[in-house]
């Protein structure tokens, strides 16, 4: 089983790294692009012992308590 | 009366610190590797600055998770004092010792350069011995020094005066251009609501000689060891 977690900034939170790619991508010509932020992607694999329901759980405390800083960051959790 | 300098791997101010409390303030002081799970008796722990964990996933995360910290927690909730500097603030904060995080410089550029604060609170063991409003010199070094919080937690630090230093002009006059890294109300500087944990981007360290250019940041481990020798007598 694996987990992907996509770890974002609050959309409260200013995104200065975001902000310079969207500059960098226009600067090559796109056009069209209202907003860019940037983000983190974590992919856990998981034990098939763990059941759906333990891995949601699991996955969930490692985001909220690890991989995302709840200050400033929210997450995503997908399990396949 | 000892002081503790924890060292964790990417941890790269230890040595500075150590050399300021041994051969400046020349009190007893000891390094406590990270993957201890005590501070050997220390009375004040001082958290270092450099790179630990080489800033992996967030400055400051990984390191919240060694073995020491724990030890480093029990000490701040008995009262300890816990110094933070630079790095050592921000895993102070991961670990929620103190409020809020330093996110990625407003510029995203890593800033060296000495810089100007204000001390705004005295009330704390770490800064008794400067003047309220006093200007001081003190290098900053990092890339993720842009302190942030929610306005609740920063209505509670204005309210407590827990902001201990603020980025400033060399008149004292908080203005945008004085401000190195966008932090949130200039703010350097953060103490606990007990005062007993503080946490800084600037390096005091660094500034603890005149040799250096300034001699500033010395008085911080005055004001430290004159606390403990209060409280270790009382």
């Amino acid at each position: 089983m694996k987990a992907r977690i996509h770890v974002t900034l609050k959309p409260s939170v200013l995104d200065p790294q975001g902000q310079t790619i969207q500059r960098a991508v226009e600067t090559l010509g796109f056009q069209g692009i209202e907003d860019l932020r940037q983000g983190k992607y974590f992919e856990l694999t998981l034990a098939d012992t763990l059941s759906a329901e333990q891995a949601q759980v699991m996955v969930r405390e490692i985001a909220a308590s690890v991989l995302a800083n709840p200050v400033i960051e929210e997450f995503n959790v997908e399990l396949e | 009366m000892r002081f503790g300098v924890v060292v964790f791997p990417g941890s790269n101010c230890d040595h500075d610190a150590y050399h300021v409390i041994s051969k400046v303030i020349g009190q007893p002081v000891d390094f406590i590797w990270h993957r201890r799970s005590t501070i050997n008796g220390a009375d004040a722990v001082i958290l270092p600055g450099g790179f630990s964990y080489g800033d992996y996933l967030r400055a400051g995360a990984i390191a919240h998770f060694s073995p020491v910290m724990q030890a480093v927690k029990q000490h701040a909730e008995r009262g300890g004092l816990v110094l933070g500097i630079c790095n050592g603030f921000q895993i102070l904060c991961e670990s929620g010792l103190l409020p809020g995080v330093l996110m990625r410089n407003r510029d995203l550029r890593f800033i060296c350069r000495m810089v100007t604060l204000r001390v705004e609170s005295t009330d704390s063991p770490f800064a008794h011995l400067y003047r309220p409003g006093q200007i001081v010199r003190m290098p900053i070094a990092h890339a993720e020094g842009n302190y942030f919080c929610d306005p609740p937690t920063l209505e509670e630090l204005r309210r407590e005066r827990r902001i201990i230093l603020r980025y400033c002009d060399a008149g004292g006059q908080t203005i945008a251009e004085a401000n190195p890294n966008g932090a949130l109300d200039h703010i350097a500087g953060i103490c606990s609501r007990e005062r007993n944990v503080l946490g800084l981007m600037p390096h005091p360290e660094r500034a603890a000689e005149e040799v250096l250019g300034s001699a500033d940041g010395r008085t911080l481990f005055q004001s430290m060891a004159v606390a403990l020798a209060g409280m270790v007598r009382d």
